[in-house]
């Protein structure tokens, strides 16, 4: 196992440079050992005691008695999980979100960066991308709290011009079919622009010689996209799939969190967001970090298995 | 190239910018509205409909919310810790990337599998809670700030920066006479600086913009960085701080909003431009495969 994580560490490096052994590189480098310090204790303590720290999935923990003194209850809150309905709620908004992304924002960027890469005025090429890079900056909460002000039905202006051309206001923050539209939409807006730049690079390498040979024979703007420039991004393009298929439980969860609201709770609780509620606010510690332990679980098969994925179609893997 | 274009070719061009105009317009226009509209006058605003351009400049709004002490309390947390949190993020990020860089150094590949192995799985929500909460963070800003103070993906992309920087010459600054930290202060640092720069501008945001970690571990309200604030002002509509001035001054709380929101936006929005320069190509590309 160290072997692929060192790899994929690695994997940027230039030719290896191998030195002479020298004796004890404990006594030369303890320097380096003291750098190192601060990184371990921050990993130790923000991400391997918590790592510890899900034992309590498997008891029934009490803040007063702490996790060595909570009685262990075995598999109990598992089973719990899987016979109650929230859970598969959960389960199935979250993916649902996960596959309204994968249709609507995933290919987004692709077209943005299609679209650019035809622009032959550079001045404005780099004038859209900088408009289109700026939403990327702006936290979620301004483009959530954006959105309030321009759909609210009190005085959000979108409404307030449906409502002047005589129509009827629409709540499009408290009715649960516009969730997930709604969301997808942010999405687009504040990161598909952003999300060019990786397909841009990916762009900016192909031959120019290229086109000027496929015009010579003849070939349309189309034909160009079709068989030059789509296949220069196509490696880009597989292995961010690979990717978005490997964290599919992973929704973007602030965003969520913050476009929640009790109107939209059946179309928009996702996992996080249901130990929060549960969890932080409820008190059930042990059950709701089994339901984040299951979560973590079928995201590290899911990541392992793309990765897999990625290396049988012939593609370097990511790890 | 001295072809002429045919008219499908300039149909093309036309549809294409056509688009990339109006995606940039759609981008821009939540910007422009409500920038005009914090600034617009009573009586525009009254008068309902879109404004685009307010008839008057007024500042009225923006009086509101830097007279009131709990937005500006919370603006004066986030700044703290952008600043000192980026710094932190830096400093550990550099300092631990360093050494793991240098292929001699023991127990490198362990160590590299434990980093990587952070970013595939965690221990989640409630045991992080709990650590942060037993370490005695809770409710102070270091909870902002320690709990996140490396990011993994940073980490490695720094190593792999690091690595890639010609190993003469470390090897001509030992023969001067250079230790480790001497190489790593006057030639691996002064040779990243566009790196270091990207990692700032990418730290810095995430600081500014930091706002689930508050609602976990900051309950008392003085402590709130300004993201929480503006949720509540403007998506839980918990305005009663406000209101009060709003009978003063005689502004909707709509102004109030929006000038809230150009406030929280515009400081991340001017780093922008600075790094611009050195911007992303360079190091994360290099470092993303594909």
């Amino acid at each position: 196992m160290n072997d692929w994580a060192a790899k994929a560490a690695d994997a940027a490096d230039g030719p290896l440079i191998r030195r002479k052994k020298r004796g004890g590189t404990l006594r030369m480098d303890w320097d380096l050992y003291l750098l190192l310090l601060p990184g371990l204790l921050f990993f130790i303590i923000f991400k391997y005691v918590p790592m510890w720290g899900v034992v309590i999935a498997f008891q029934e923990y009490s803040p007063f008695k702490g996790i060595l003194g909570s009685d262990w209850v075995g598999l109990q809150h598992f089973a719990k999980l899987f016979a109650y309905d929230k859970f598969w709620e959960i389960f199935r908004n979250t993916l649902l979100i996960s596959f309204y992304n994968l249709i609507f924002f995933f290919p987004a960027p692709i077209i943005l960066a299609l679209l650019l890469n035809e622009l032959r005025h550079q001045l404005f090429k780099r004038s859209i991308q900088t408009i289109i890079y700026l939403p990327h900056f702006i936290s979620w909460v301004v483009v959530v709290g954006m959105t309030y002000l321009l759909l609210g039905t009190q005085g959000g202006i979108v409404n307030e011009i449906i409502a002047a051309f005589g129509g009827e206001k629409v709540a499009f923050l408290t009715t649960p079919e516009y969730f997930r539209t709604l969301l997808v939409s942010q999405s687009v807006w504040k990161e598909a622009g952003w999300g060019t730049i990786i397909f841009l690079a990916a762009l900016s390498g192909v031959d120019t010689q290229l086109y000027e040979a496929a015009i010579v024979d003849g070939a349309g703007r189309w034909r160009q996209l079709w068989h030059i420039t789509l296949p220069a991004i196509r490696s880009t393009i597989f292995i961010l799939l690979i990717l978005r298929l490997g964290n599919i439980l992973d929704v973007g969860f602030e965003h969520v969190f913050l476009m929640l609201n009790s109107t939209v709770m059946s179309v928009g609780d996702v996992f996080e967001t249901y130990v929060y509620r549960e969890g932080l606010i409820g008190g059930k510690f042990s059950y709701t970090t089994a339901v984040g332990l299951f979560k973590s679980l079928v995201g590290l098969a899911l990541v392992l298995g793309a990765n897999w994925l990625t290396k049988k179609f012939g593609e370097e893997g990511v790890f | 190239m001295h072809y002429k274009p045919s008219l499908g070719s300039r149909l093309f061009d036309a549809a294409n910018v056509a688009i990339l105009i109006v995606f940039s317009l759609v981008t821009l226009f939540p910007f422009l509205y409500i920038l005009a509209t914090s600034l617009a006058p009573l009586q525009q605003v009254l008068r309902g409909g879109l404004i685009l351009w307010p008839e008057e400049v007024t500042w009225d709004a923006y009086r509101t919310i830097f007279s009131n002490t709990h937005f500006v309390r919370s603006l004066m947390t986030t700044v703290f810790v952008t600043v000192v949190g980026t710094l932190t993020n830096l400093v550990f990020t550099v300092f631990m990337a360093y050494p793991l860089a240098k292929k001699r150094l023991k127990g490198r590949r362990t160590m590299l599998f434990l980093v990587v192995f952070t970013i595939l799985f965690s221990g989640g929500m409630i045991p992080t809670y709990m650590v942060v909460k037993s370490v005695g963070l809770m409710n102070t800003v270091w909870s902002l700030i320690l709990p996140g103070a490396i990011s993994a993906f940073n980490l490695i992309i720094m190593k792999n920066f690091f690595q890639g920087i010609p190993e003469e010459l470390e090897e001509a600054a030992r023969i001067d006479g250079c230790k480790n930290l001497g190489v790593l202060f006057r030639i691996v640092l002064p040779l990243s600086m566009p790196a270091l720069a990207t990692f700032t501008l990418f730290y810095a945001v995430g600081h500014w913009n930091q706002f689930f970690a508050a609602v976990m571990y900051i309950t008392k309200s003085n402590l709130w960085p300004i993201q929480v604030v503006l949720r509540q002002m403007i998506i839980e509509g918990s305005t009663q701080d406000f209101e009060v001035a709003m009978g003063e001054l005689n502004i909707i709380p709509a102004t109030i909003k929006m000038a809230a929101i150009i406030v929280a936006t515009v400081p991340i929005l001017l780093v922008y431009p600075f790094l611009q320069k050195h911007f992303a190509k360079g190091v994360l590309l290099g470092s993303v495969k594909g």
